[in-house]
Protein backbone atom coordinates (compact mmCIF):
# COMPACT_ATOMS: atom_id res chain seq x y z
CA UNK A 1 0.00 0.00 0.00
CA UNK A 2 1.34 3.32 -0.88
CA UNK A 3 2.45 5.38 2.32
CA UNK A 4 0.51 8.75 2.50
CA UNK A 5 1.74 12.31 3.54
CA UNK A 6 -0.70 11.28 6.55
CA UNK A 7 0.37 8.37 7.18
CA UNK A 8 4.30 9.73 7.48
CA UNK A 9 2.90 13.01 9.47
CA UNK A 10 0.92 9.60 11.78
CA UNK A 11 3.92 8.06 12.56
CA UNK A 12 6.21 11.17 13.18
CA UNK A 13 3.50 12.37 15.60
CA UNK A 14 3.40 8.95 17.72
CA UNK A 15 7.12 8.99 18.02
CA UNK A 16 7.62 12.49 19.25
CA UNK A 17 4.47 12.18 22.15
CA UNK A 18 6.42 8.87 23.11
CA UNK A 19 9.89 10.52 23.69
CA UNK A 20 8.46 13.79 25.02
CA UNK A 21 6.46 11.47 27.33
CA UNK A 22 10.15 9.82 27.90
CA UNK A 23 11.67 12.77 28.53
CA UNK A 24 8.84 14.25 30.69
CA UNK A 25 9.05 11.59 33.40
CA UNK A 26 12.45 10.56 33.69
CA UNK A 27 13.92 14.53 34.50
CA UNK A 28 13.05 17.48 35.31
CA UNK A 29 13.50 21.29 32.93
CA UNK A 30 16.35 22.91 33.73
CA UNK A 31 14.41 25.62 35.59
CA UNK A 32 12.38 23.79 37.48
CA UNK A 33 15.63 22.33 38.59
CA UNK A 34 17.04 25.27 39.63
CA UNK A 35 14.55 26.38 41.63
CA UNK A 36 14.34 23.29 43.82
CA UNK A 37 18.11 23.53 43.93
CA UNK A 38 17.65 27.02 45.03
CA UNK A 39 15.12 25.89 47.49
CA UNK A 40 17.13 23.23 48.73
CA UNK A 41 20.23 25.71 49.35
CA UNK A 42 17.60 28.12 51.32
CA UNK A 43 15.73 25.78 53.79
CA UNK A 44 16.33 26.30 57.32
CA UNK A 45 14.12 23.14 58.66
CA UNK A 46 16.06 20.03 59.70
CA UNK A 47 13.37 17.68 58.83
CA UNK A 48 12.60 19.61 55.34
CA UNK A 49 16.53 19.78 55.00
CA UNK A 50 16.19 15.61 54.74
CA UNK A 51 13.14 15.58 52.35
CA UNK A 52 15.14 18.23 50.07
CA UNK A 53 18.17 15.75 50.31
CA UNK A 54 15.93 12.95 49.40
CA UNK A 55 14.00 14.66 46.62
CA UNK A 56 17.86 16.08 44.73
CA UNK A 57 18.96 11.88 45.30
CA UNK A 58 16.38 10.58 43.66
CA UNK A 59 16.33 12.85 40.67
CA UNK A 60 20.27 11.48 40.26
CA UNK A 61 18.92 8.19 40.29
CA UNK A 62 15.85 8.48 37.72
CA UNK A 63 18.64 9.94 35.40
CA UNK A 64 21.16 7.54 36.09
CA UNK A 65 18.89 4.31 36.13
CA UNK A 66 16.65 5.91 33.34
CA UNK A 67 13.32 5.49 35.33
CA UNK A 68 10.36 7.56 36.22
CA UNK A 69 10.95 9.86 39.29
CA UNK A 70 7.69 9.29 40.39
CA UNK A 71 5.45 6.30 40.01
CA UNK A 72 2.79 8.27 39.31
CA UNK A 73 3.69 8.94 35.47
CA UNK A 74 0.22 11.11 35.57
CA UNK A 75 -2.71 11.56 33.07
CA UNK A 76 -1.38 12.23 29.64
CA UNK A 77 -2.23 16.29 28.80
CA UNK A 78 -0.86 17.17 25.79
CA UNK A 79 -0.47 20.61 23.89
CA UNK A 80 -0.17 19.99 20.05
CA UNK A 81 1.29 23.80 18.00
CA UNK A 82 0.01 22.74 14.30
CA UNK A 83 1.69 24.85 11.19
CA UNK A 84 -0.60 25.71 8.50
CA UNK A 85 0.40 22.65 6.34
CA UNK A 86 -0.07 20.05 8.70
CA UNK A 87 -3.77 18.89 7.74
CA UNK A 88 -6.02 19.04 11.18
CA UNK A 89 -7.96 16.10 11.78
CA UNK A 90 -8.83 12.87 13.95
CA UNK A 91 -5.61 11.09 12.78
CA UNK A 92 -3.48 13.25 15.21
CA UNK A 93 -5.38 12.26 18.08
CA UNK A 94 -5.20 9.09 16.82
CA UNK A 95 -1.23 9.49 17.05
CA UNK A 96 -0.65 11.06 20.13
CA UNK A 97 -2.96 7.68 21.47
CA UNK A 98 -0.64 5.86 19.99
CA UNK A 99 2.73 7.79 21.30
CA UNK A 100 0.68 6.93 24.72
CA UNK A 101 -0.05 3.35 24.60
CA UNK A 102 3.87 3.07 23.49
CA UNK A 103 5.44 4.98 26.36
CA UNK A 104 2.95 3.43 28.48
CA UNK A 105 4.49 -0.39 27.83
CA UNK A 106 8.32 1.03 26.80
CA UNK A 107 8.96 3.51 29.41
CA UNK A 108 7.23 2.08 31.12
CA UNK A 109 4.81 4.12 32.81
CA UNK A 110 1.98 2.83 35.36
CA UNK A 111 -1.77 2.71 34.06
CA UNK A 112 -3.52 5.20 35.82
CA UNK A 113 -6.61 5.96 33.22
CA UNK A 114 -9.88 4.30 34.49
CA UNK A 115 -13.44 4.69 33.38
CA UNK A 116 -14.88 7.47 35.96
CA UNK A 117 -17.35 5.34 37.36
CA UNK A 118 -16.65 0.87 36.99
CA UNK A 119 -12.60 2.43 37.40
CA UNK A 120 -11.55 0.12 35.39
CA UNK A 121 -8.40 0.20 34.17
CA UNK A 122 -8.28 0.61 30.48
CA UNK A 123 -3.81 -0.87 31.08
CA UNK A 124 -2.68 1.69 28.20
CA UNK A 125 -3.12 5.32 29.94
CA UNK A 126 -6.18 6.58 27.28
CA UNK A 127 -9.73 6.31 27.48
CA UNK A 128 -12.65 8.49 26.31
CA UNK A 129 -11.06 11.57 26.21
CA UNK A 130 -7.47 10.86 27.41
CA UNK A 131 -5.00 12.23 26.50
CA UNK A 132 -6.38 15.38 26.71
CA UNK A 133 -5.06 17.25 23.29
CA UNK A 134 -4.86 20.87 23.44
CA UNK A 135 -4.50 22.18 19.90
CA UNK A 136 -3.40 25.54 18.50
CA UNK A 137 -1.85 27.03 15.30
CA UNK A 138 1.81 27.58 15.58
CA UNK A 139 5.32 27.83 13.21
CA UNK A 140 6.60 24.86 14.33
CA UNK A 141 5.08 21.50 14.43
CA UNK A 142 5.39 20.18 17.88
CA UNK A 143 4.07 17.76 21.18
CA UNK A 144 4.30 18.97 24.62
CA UNK A 145 3.43 16.35 27.31
CA UNK A 146 2.64 17.39 30.85
CA UNK A 147 2.27 13.77 32.85
CA UNK A 148 -0.28 14.92 35.87
CA UNK A 149 -0.08 13.46 38.85
CA UNK A 150 -3.01 12.55 41.04
CA UNK A 151 -1.72 13.99 44.54
CA UNK A 152 -1.60 17.84 43.09
CA UNK A 153 -4.20 17.50 40.87
CA UNK A 154 -6.78 16.61 43.78
CA UNK A 155 -5.68 19.72 45.88
CA UNK A 156 -6.54 22.09 42.39
CA UNK A 157 -9.67 24.36 42.97
CA UNK A 158 -12.23 26.57 41.19
CA UNK A 159 -13.95 29.95 42.27
CA UNK A 160 -16.39 31.91 40.64
CA UNK A 161 -15.67 34.91 42.72
CA UNK A 162 -17.69 38.43 42.49
CA UNK A 163 -16.42 40.67 39.60
CA UNK A 164 -15.36 43.66 41.92
CA UNK A 165 -13.60 40.79 44.09
CA UNK A 166 -10.04 41.00 42.78
CA UNK A 167 -8.69 41.23 46.53
CA UNK A 168 -9.57 37.87 47.24
CA UNK A 169 -7.40 36.29 44.51
CA UNK A 170 -4.75 35.78 47.39
CA UNK A 171 -6.66 34.75 49.47
CA UNK A 172 -8.20 32.14 47.38
CA UNK A 173 -4.87 30.69 46.08
CA UNK A 174 -3.39 30.53 50.28
CA UNK A 175 -6.77 28.91 51.18
CA UNK A 176 -6.36 26.69 48.37
CA UNK A 177 -2.94 25.50 50.14
CA UNK A 178 -4.10 26.04 53.78
CA UNK A 179 -6.55 22.54 53.03
CA UNK A 180 -4.15 20.79 50.24
CA UNK A 181 -1.20 20.62 53.30
CA UNK A 182 0.86 17.91 52.76
CA UNK A 183 -1.08 15.98 50.05
CA UNK A 184 0.19 17.30 46.74
CA UNK A 185 3.70 16.23 47.37
CA UNK A 186 4.91 20.55 48.51
CA UNK A 187 7.34 22.03 47.49
CA UNK A 188 4.45 22.78 45.11
CA UNK A 189 4.03 25.42 41.80
CA UNK A 190 0.66 27.09 41.51
CA UNK A 191 -0.51 27.73 38.14
CA UNK A 192 -3.01 29.85 38.59
CA UNK A 193 -5.58 31.00 35.72
CA UNK A 194 -7.58 34.39 36.08
CA UNK A 195 -10.49 35.23 34.07
CA UNK A 196 -12.30 33.70 30.87
CA UNK A 197 -14.70 31.14 31.38
CA UNK A 198 -15.16 28.46 33.95
CA UNK A 199 -13.46 26.26 31.83
CA UNK A 200 -10.90 28.54 30.39
CA UNK A 201 -9.83 30.05 33.45
CA UNK A 202 -8.90 25.65 34.33
CA UNK A 203 -7.17 25.20 31.31
CA UNK A 204 -4.91 28.37 31.66
CA UNK A 205 -3.91 27.61 35.49
CA UNK A 206 -2.73 24.18 33.80
CA UNK A 207 -1.14 26.16 31.05
CA UNK A 208 0.50 28.27 32.65
CA UNK A 209 2.31 25.37 34.45
CA UNK A 210 4.81 25.17 30.94
CA UNK A 211 5.71 28.91 32.02
CA UNK A 212 9.58 29.59 32.77
CA UNK A 213 9.18 28.93 36.56
CA UNK A 214 12.78 31.00 37.49
CA UNK A 215 10.84 34.27 36.82
CA UNK A 216 7.76 35.70 38.54
CA UNK A 217 6.55 38.76 38.22
CA UNK A 218 5.57 41.23 41.07
CA UNK A 219 2.39 39.80 41.19
CA UNK A 220 3.33 36.12 41.33
CA UNK A 221 6.22 37.18 43.58
CA UNK A 222 3.64 38.63 46.24
CA UNK A 223 0.98 35.60 46.50
CA UNK A 224 3.89 33.16 46.57
CA UNK A 225 5.09 35.14 49.31
CA UNK A 226 1.38 34.80 51.28
CA UNK A 227 1.82 30.90 50.32
CA UNK A 228 4.97 30.42 52.23
CA UNK A 229 3.76 32.54 55.44
CA UNK A 230 2.06 28.92 55.41
CA UNK A 231 4.68 27.26 56.92
CA UNK A 232 3.83 23.66 55.56
CA UNK A 233 7.02 23.18 53.89
CA UNK A 234 8.31 19.82 51.85
CA UNK A 235 5.53 16.86 52.24
CA UNK A 236 3.58 18.94 55.13
CA UNK A 237 6.66 18.55 57.62
CA UNK A 238 6.81 22.13 58.21
CA UNK A 239 9.41 24.59 56.62
CA UNK A 240 10.15 27.59 54.99
CA UNK A 241 9.08 27.48 51.13
CA UNK A 242 5.71 25.64 50.58
CA UNK A 243 5.42 27.24 46.73
CA UNK A 244 8.81 26.91 44.50
CA UNK A 245 6.53 29.36 41.90
CA UNK A 246 3.53 30.59 41.10
CA UNK A 247 2.64 31.42 37.62
CA UNK A 248 -0.73 33.39 36.12
CA UNK A 249 -2.24 33.39 32.91
CA UNK A 250 -4.75 35.50 32.32
CA UNK A 251 -7.56 36.28 29.85
CA UNK A 252 -10.85 38.62 29.21
CA UNK A 253 -14.10 37.53 31.28
CA UNK A 254 -17.66 38.57 31.38
CA UNK A 255 -17.96 42.16 32.78
CA UNK A 256 -19.86 40.11 35.20
CA UNK A 257 -17.52 36.96 36.15
CA UNK A 258 -14.34 36.49 37.86
CA UNK A 259 -13.26 33.22 37.69
CA UNK A 260 -9.92 31.75 39.29
CA UNK A 261 -8.48 28.25 39.15
CA UNK A 262 -5.56 27.18 41.29
CA UNK A 263 -3.67 24.18 39.62
CA UNK A 264 -1.63 22.39 42.28
CA UNK A 265 1.66 20.94 40.83
CA UNK A 266 3.92 18.79 43.10
CA UNK A 267 7.61 19.79 42.96
CA UNK A 268 8.27 17.24 40.19
CA UNK A 269 6.91 19.82 37.52
CA UNK A 270 7.17 17.73 34.70
CA UNK A 271 6.71 18.70 31.26
CA UNK A 272 8.97 18.25 28.06
CA UNK A 273 8.48 19.36 24.24
CA UNK A 274 9.75 17.31 21.28
CA UNK A 275 9.37 19.33 17.47
CA UNK A 276 7.96 16.41 15.31
CA UNK A 277 10.38 15.58 12.47
CA UNK A 278 8.32 14.69 9.38
CA UNK B 1 24.46 12.64 66.60
CA UNK B 2 22.85 9.13 66.44
CA UNK B 3 21.63 7.59 62.64
CA UNK B 4 18.83 6.08 61.91
CA UNK B 5 17.18 3.96 63.76
CA UNK B 6 16.97 -0.07 61.81
CA UNK B 7 13.67 -1.60 62.07
CA UNK B 8 13.46 -5.07 60.47
CA UNK B 9 9.86 -6.90 59.66
CA UNK B 10 7.77 -8.69 61.16
CA UNK B 11 7.88 -5.29 63.58
CA UNK B 12 6.87 -5.89 67.42
CA UNK B 13 6.97 -3.76 70.37
CA UNK B 14 10.06 -1.91 69.24
CA UNK B 15 7.86 0.39 67.00
CA UNK B 16 6.20 2.20 70.70
CA UNK B 17 10.11 3.37 71.98
CA UNK B 18 9.66 5.83 68.58
CA UNK B 19 8.82 9.49 68.53
CA UNK B 20 7.33 11.58 65.59
CA UNK B 21 10.24 13.37 64.31
CA UNK B 22 12.85 10.36 63.94
CA UNK B 23 14.49 8.80 61.09
CA UNK B 24 14.52 5.50 60.55
CA UNK B 25 15.64 2.66 57.89
CA UNK B 26 13.40 -0.10 57.53
CA UNK B 27 13.98 -3.02 56.04
CA UNK B 28 12.24 -6.99 55.73
CA UNK B 29 8.62 -6.85 53.69
CA UNK B 30 6.29 -4.21 52.94
CA UNK B 31 2.59 -5.38 51.47
CA UNK B 32 1.58 -2.18 49.00
CA UNK B 33 -2.31 -1.27 49.53
CA UNK B 34 -4.46 1.84 48.25
CA UNK B 35 -8.22 2.32 48.26
CA UNK B 36 -9.06 -0.74 45.82
CA UNK B 37 -6.87 -3.63 48.03
CA UNK B 38 -8.27 -2.27 51.28
CA UNK B 39 -11.90 -2.62 50.54
CA UNK B 40 -11.21 -5.67 48.96
CA UNK B 41 -9.22 -7.10 52.07
CA UNK B 42 -12.29 -5.97 53.75
CA UNK B 43 -14.43 -7.99 52.07
CA UNK B 44 -12.43 -11.65 51.39
CA UNK B 45 -10.00 -11.16 54.29
CA UNK B 46 -6.33 -10.47 54.56
CA UNK B 47 -4.21 -12.28 52.27
CA UNK B 48 -0.90 -12.36 53.92
CA UNK B 49 -0.09 -12.34 57.90
CA UNK B 50 -1.27 -9.22 59.20
CA UNK B 51 1.16 -9.54 62.78
CA UNK B 52 3.89 -7.19 62.43
CA UNK B 53 3.32 -6.33 59.34
CA UNK B 54 4.03 -2.85 57.30
CA UNK B 55 1.46 -1.70 55.00
CA UNK B 56 3.03 0.67 52.23
CA UNK B 57 0.13 3.20 50.53
CA UNK B 58 1.85 2.75 46.89
CA UNK B 59 1.35 1.84 43.68
CA UNK B 60 4.34 0.81 42.25
CA UNK B 61 5.23 0.50 38.53
CA UNK B 62 6.09 -3.37 37.81
CA UNK B 63 8.17 -3.99 34.62
CA UNK B 64 9.37 -7.54 34.18
CA UNK B 65 9.12 -8.80 37.56
CA UNK B 66 11.29 -5.46 39.10
CA UNK B 67 10.14 -2.81 40.82
CA UNK B 68 10.91 0.25 38.52
CA UNK B 69 9.40 2.83 40.58
CA UNK B 70 7.57 3.03 44.05
CA UNK B 71 6.89 6.33 45.89
CA UNK B 72 3.94 6.65 48.16
CA UNK B 73 0.82 7.84 47.36
CA UNK B 74 -1.69 10.12 49.65
CA UNK B 75 -2.22 8.19 52.88
CA UNK B 76 -5.10 10.73 53.68
CA UNK B 77 -7.52 8.52 51.24
CA UNK B 78 -6.78 5.29 53.34
CA UNK B 79 -7.68 7.77 56.84
CA UNK B 80 -10.98 5.58 57.50
CA UNK B 81 -9.74 2.35 56.05
CA UNK B 82 -6.84 0.96 58.56
CA UNK B 83 -8.90 0.12 61.61
CA UNK B 84 -9.62 -3.47 60.49
CA UNK B 85 -5.55 -4.10 59.64
CA UNK B 86 -4.15 -2.39 62.61
CA UNK B 87 -6.70 -4.90 64.74
CA UNK B 88 -5.17 -7.35 62.89
CA UNK B 89 -1.52 -6.42 64.29
CA UNK B 90 -0.34 -4.63 61.54
CA UNK B 91 2.57 -2.32 63.13
CA UNK B 92 3.60 -0.04 60.63
CA UNK B 93 1.51 2.12 57.36
CA UNK B 94 3.74 3.92 55.51
CA UNK B 95 3.08 6.52 52.56
CA UNK B 96 2.79 10.59 52.52
CA UNK B 97 1.13 13.60 53.84
CA UNK B 98 -0.22 11.73 56.95
CA UNK B 99 -3.34 10.76 58.18
CA UNK B 100 -6.17 11.73 60.21
CA UNK B 101 -7.59 12.15 63.97
CA UNK B 102 -9.19 8.15 63.62
CA UNK B 103 -5.87 6.95 62.26
CA UNK B 104 -4.16 8.45 65.27
CA UNK B 105 -6.09 6.89 68.26
CA UNK B 106 -6.35 3.73 66.35
CA UNK B 107 -2.19 3.62 66.52
CA UNK B 108 -1.87 4.55 70.28
CA UNK B 109 0.27 1.83 72.24
CA UNK B 110 0.32 -0.65 69.07
CA UNK B 111 1.79 1.11 65.70
CA UNK B 112 2.94 3.60 63.68
CA UNK B 113 2.74 5.92 61.07
CA UNK B 114 6.37 6.47 58.81
CA UNK B 115 6.40 8.93 55.82
CA UNK B 116 8.40 8.50 52.83
CA UNK B 117 9.22 11.71 50.36
CA UNK B 118 6.50 12.04 47.86
CA UNK B 119 7.74 11.58 44.31
CA UNK B 120 10.97 9.75 45.04
CA UNK B 121 10.15 6.91 43.81
CA UNK B 122 13.48 6.16 41.96
CA UNK B 123 15.49 6.78 44.88
CA UNK B 124 13.03 4.15 46.95
CA UNK B 125 12.87 1.27 44.11
CA UNK B 126 16.71 1.45 44.35
CA UNK B 127 16.03 -0.29 48.11
CA UNK B 128 13.29 -3.11 47.12
CA UNK B 129 12.95 -6.62 45.52
CA UNK B 130 9.61 -7.99 44.08
CA UNK B 131 8.77 -10.91 46.55
CA UNK B 132 5.31 -11.18 44.93
CA UNK B 133 1.78 -10.43 44.13
CA UNK B 134 -2.18 -10.40 45.49
CA UNK B 135 -5.19 -9.17 43.73
CA UNK B 136 -3.37 -8.53 40.57
CA UNK B 137 -7.22 -8.53 39.29
CA UNK B 138 -7.27 -4.41 40.45
CA UNK B 139 -4.76 -3.56 37.72
CA UNK B 140 -0.87 -2.40 39.19
CA UNK B 141 -1.82 0.68 41.03
CA UNK B 142 -4.95 -0.92 43.24
CA UNK B 143 -2.96 -4.61 43.22
CA UNK B 144 -0.95 -5.72 46.59
CA UNK B 145 2.53 -5.74 46.28
CA UNK B 146 4.85 -7.53 48.12
CA UNK B 147 8.24 -5.90 48.50
CA UNK B 148 11.32 -7.00 50.01
CA UNK B 149 13.17 -3.85 51.35
CA UNK B 150 16.65 -2.94 52.10
CA UNK B 151 17.11 0.13 54.51
CA UNK B 152 14.73 2.78 52.98
CA UNK B 153 14.94 6.14 54.82
CA UNK B 154 12.08 7.11 56.41
CA UNK B 155 10.51 9.77 59.04
CA UNK B 156 8.39 9.00 61.87
CA UNK B 157 5.55 10.85 61.05
CA UNK B 158 2.71 9.66 64.04
CA UNK B 159 3.93 7.80 66.89
CA UNK B 160 1.92 5.27 68.55
CA UNK B 161 1.66 8.19 71.88
CA UNK B 162 -0.33 10.89 69.99
CA UNK B 163 2.81 12.61 68.58
CA UNK B 164 2.04 13.82 65.20
CA UNK B 165 4.63 16.05 62.98
CA UNK B 166 2.05 16.53 60.50
CA UNK B 167 -0.28 17.82 62.78
CA UNK B 168 2.15 20.85 64.69
CA UNK B 169 2.88 21.87 60.71
CA UNK B 170 -1.07 22.04 60.05
CA UNK B 171 -1.93 23.98 63.42
CA UNK B 172 1.67 26.85 62.38
CA UNK B 173 -0.64 26.91 59.13
CA UNK B 174 -4.39 27.29 60.24
CA UNK B 175 -2.58 30.49 62.73
CA UNK B 176 -0.48 32.15 59.63
CA UNK B 177 -3.68 32.31 57.83
CA UNK B 178 -5.91 33.30 60.12
CA UNK B 179 -2.80 36.21 60.80
CA UNK B 180 -1.91 37.37 57.31
CA UNK B 181 -4.79 35.60 54.57
CA UNK B 182 -5.39 38.98 52.68
CA UNK B 183 -9.05 38.29 52.43
CA UNK B 184 -10.29 35.03 52.72
CA UNK B 185 -12.76 33.94 50.21
CA UNK B 186 -16.42 32.83 51.25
Amino acid sequence: MKRTADDSIHAALADATFRAYREAVIGLPPDVLSVIRKAAEAETNPAARGEYANILKNIEVAADLGVPLCQDTGIPVVYLTIPPEVPFSDRLYDAVAEGVRRATHEVPLRPNVVDPLTRHNTNDNTGAGIPAIHVRPGKEFTVTVLPKGAGAENSSRIAMLLPGHAYGIEGFVVETMLQAQGKPCPPVFLGIGIGGTFDLAASMAKEALLLPVDTMTGYEQKICDSVNKLGIGPMGLGGDITALAVKVKTAACHTASLPVAVNVQCWANRHATVVVKR
Amino acid sequence: MTGPVQLKTPLGDEVLALKAGDRVELSGIVYTARDEAHFRMQKDGIPFDPKGAAIYHCGPVIHNGKVVAAGPTTSARMNELEGFLLDRGVRALIGKGGMGKTVKEQLRDRAVYLAFTGGCAALASSHMTLKGVYYEDLGMPEAVWVIGLDRLPLVVGMDAHGGDIFEAARVHAEKAFREHAVQECR
